[in-house]
């Protein structure tokens, strides 16, 4: 197979344009999306590149749209990608709520952006974190990744596909404008050094009567594709596992839901990712994701520098949140520090992880600008 | 045409384990059903190879009761995923069924640009005039003067003719009857079918529950007997002064032509991209 970009080799590249070529790689073939700056870049590089690999590529009337147009693709077969900033993704809650519920996998790229409502559009900012985890209604759950990098924003792609194909779930990718838009330099690797998930398929014509059923034990039941013979009818009502909607019936709610929220849960472990640097002695920690772990990186050396005995945990994943790490890390260490560009989203995780056992403090920083190292290593040594 | 019984209908296309469905006596939805199925069944097409989308109202729920790929989406956005299945897939014909409301009020916007794209897909529309399914709201096709629940003296804004609107933004073809018009109903879906690019076929169809009884027509031969009053076949119509139709609805076919269709422009679309990139001659 050809690509429209070089494959194998190392280019200087922004972290939308990563984006969209680690999705063609990782095999989207459908992106539906409404420009929204900073994630615009995305649709342009997909726009390009599409139509080249016998993908599509189509601009929706709205996010609402977007959402719904790449879940239909991934029930006739697509892996499918949609990419916005915070305003927009606020009007993907519904159908991202439909694709949880009906079990579908699609990859929803959010780069963030000064908010509320249109705010600070060409400005980074963290303040998605609880939108991705919590924005749509109801109990339910997904998986949110959280790159800091240009190369991460391109390998957490190509993780995001895999996840969401193998899970069968929507994947929040959360960046945000300061990646979108910085060049770094990206090794694109060649198909084969790729690994690749493809979502199960039904072995047989009785396996497809259960499109929503537990029938693996995995908690992951097979999706069949829609044209391929099975008749399967999928709603975001309340539905047992033939997929008829049931939607007075306590149990069959419970059961559902619960299954949809443990199919993950239960997984944590492949799910949930991270990086720790320094953090084996330390006895202070700090925990951050994304963009600000960089200045935080710098803040830990600056502090050894110092002699106090800093360490960091970065996440790589937000959601499922990995509360026992956080607690374990809380008995070693005297305080956690939290910096991040929002008032405290990720820090109500941390403080809750916690549990009590240290102290965790913010460092908060809004406006557009990230953290700089020494404002963090300032609020360590006071 | 040969009518087949409607039971041999209902063995071969409903879900028995579905039955019965969730509509009221005197519904007009399982005549459109019907009609459809039987349009289906005249032209011989695999069952396999459709897909029904809807969104969320009573007419919505069609696809729950047919034994055939179905998605049941979010309230007016059935288009929306439509566009998605029939692209990623261009060989699944695509069948839509809505109500008024959800089409062209919350899914106005779909609606429009669906057409202008001109989505490969029939729509087959139910016009009850009002929101059934959450009890008799008035919709946006509802005429000046009848009641709903939100407008309980009367209508008050200008109703949205969802013929003319589907005509404007370019549909390829269009028709309207009422439930009681069954064969030319029949006859529109099966041309509906046969083209490519956006069709619709909307059905004027008796609500008793929700919107008769609030406007004095409790049955569903009341209901008959006012569109028989109200609705005025297209011929008659243009010889017709504007005073007279005021308040009249019009019957019969309003578009029939052959813009190409969204999928076929996409793939010449891609093609040109391969071209202009040197990628193919
Ligand atoms: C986002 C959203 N808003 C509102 C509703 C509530 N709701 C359910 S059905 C419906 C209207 C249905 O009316 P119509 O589309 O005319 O279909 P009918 O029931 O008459 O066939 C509404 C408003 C909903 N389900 N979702
Ligand atoms: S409420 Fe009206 S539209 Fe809905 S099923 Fe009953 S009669 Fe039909």
């Amino acid at each position: 197979m050809r690509y429209p970009f070089p494959v194998g080799k190392s280019d200087f590249i922004q972290g939308d344009e990563a984006i969209a070529r680690a999705a063609i790689l990782a095999g989207c073939r459908f992106y539906a999306g409404y420009p929204i700056t900073p994630a615009s870049e995305i649709f342009e590089a997909m726009a390009l590149y599409m139509p080249l690999v016998d993908g599509v590529s189509i601009q929706m009337e709205d996010e609402l749209a977007s959402m719904a147009a790449i879940i239909g693709a991934s029930w006739a077969g697509a892996k499918a990608m949609t990419a916005t900033s915070g305003p927009g993704f606020s009007l993907m809650q519904e159908n991202l709520g439909y694709a949880i519920m009906t079990e579908t996998p699609v990859v929803v790229v959010d780069v963030q952006r000064g908010g509320p409502s249109t705010g600070q559009p060409t400005l980074a900012a963290q303040g998605d974190i609880m939108q991705a985890i919590w924005g749509t209604h109801g109990d339910h759950s997904l998986i949110v990744l959280s790159p800091s990098t240009v190369q991460e924003a391109f390998d957490f792609t190509i993780r995001a596909f895999n996840l969401a194909e193998k899970y069968r779930t929507p994947v929040v990718l959360l960046t945000d404008a300061e990646i979108a838009h910085m060049r770094e330099r990206v090794y694109v690797p060649l198909p084969e050094e790729i690994e690749i998930i493809n979502r199960k398929l039904p072995a047989n014509e009785e396996e497809a009567k259960f499109p929503f059923g537990d029938i693996h034990g995995d908690g992951v039941p097979p999706m069949p594709i829609f044209g391929r013979g099975y008749r399967t009818y999928v709603t975001g009502l309340t539905h047992d596992e033939r997929g008829r909607p049931r939607t007075v019936e306590a149990e069959v709610h419970e059961k559902l839901i619960r299954r949809i929220i443990e199919k993950l849960e239960r997984n944590r472990e492949d799910i949930i990712s991270y990086d720790a640097f320094e953090l084996d002695d330390a006895e202070v920690a700090i925990v951050s994701t994304g963009i600000v772990s960089r200045s935080a990186v710098r803040a830990v050396k600056i502090l050894r520098e110092r002699g106090v005995k800093a360490g960091l945990l970065k996440l790589n994943t937000i959601w499922p949140f990995d509360f026992d790490m956080i607690e374990e890390l809380a008995e070693r260490v005297r305080k956690i520090y939290v910096p991040e560009m929002n008032l405290g989203q990720l820090y109500h995780l941390v403080k809750e992880g916690a549990n009590g056992k240290a102290e965790v403090e913010l460092i908060a920083k809004i406006g557009g600008e990230v953290h700089t190292p020494m404002e963090i290593v300032e609020r360590v040594v006071g | 045409m040969y009518l087949k019984s409607a039971y041999e209908i209902r063995d071969k296309y409903l879900r028995k384990d579905m039955l019965p469905t969730i509509f009221c006596p005197g519904c007009g939805i399982g005549s459109a059903l019907q009609y459809t199925l039987r349009a289906i069944d005249d032209l011989g097409l695999n069952q396999d190879e459709i897909v029904w989308v809807s969104g969320i109202g009573c007419s919505s729920r069609v696809p729950g009761f047919v034994n055939f790929d179905g998605l049941h989406t979010t309230h007016g956005r059935a288009l929306a995923f439509a566009t998605g299945i029939k692209l990623a897939n261009p060989d699944l014909k695509i069948i839509a069924f809505m109500g008024d409301g959800d089409a062209a009020a919350i899914g106005g916007n779909h609606l429009i640009h669906a057409i202008r794209r001109n989505l490969d897909i029939t729509v087959i529309l139910i016009n009850n005039f009002t929101y059934g399914m959450t009890g008799g709201q008035v919709a946006p096709t509802a005429l000046k003067g009848l009641r709903g629940t939100t407008a309980p003296y009367g209508q008050f804004e200008n109703p949205f003719d969802i013929a003319d609107l589907a005509v404007s933004a370019g549909a390829n073809y269009v028709a309207r009857w009422s439930v009681f018009n069954y064969l030319q109903g029949i006859n529109s879906i099966k041309k509906a079918l046969n083209k490519e690019g956006f069709t619709l076929v909307e059905f004027l169809s008796p609500c008793p529950i929700s919107f008769g009884r609030r406007n004095r027509m409790k049955t569903a031969p009341e209901l008959l007997r006012w569109y028989q009053k109200i609705t005025v076949p297209l011929a008659k119509a243009k010889k017709m002064p504007p005073e007279e139709l005021e308040g009249k609805i019009v019957i019969g076919e309003f578009a029939d032509r052959d813009r190409p269709g969204l999928v076929r422009e996409y793939e010449a679309y891609k093609k040109r991209a391969k071209k202009m990139m040197g990628w193919e001659e």
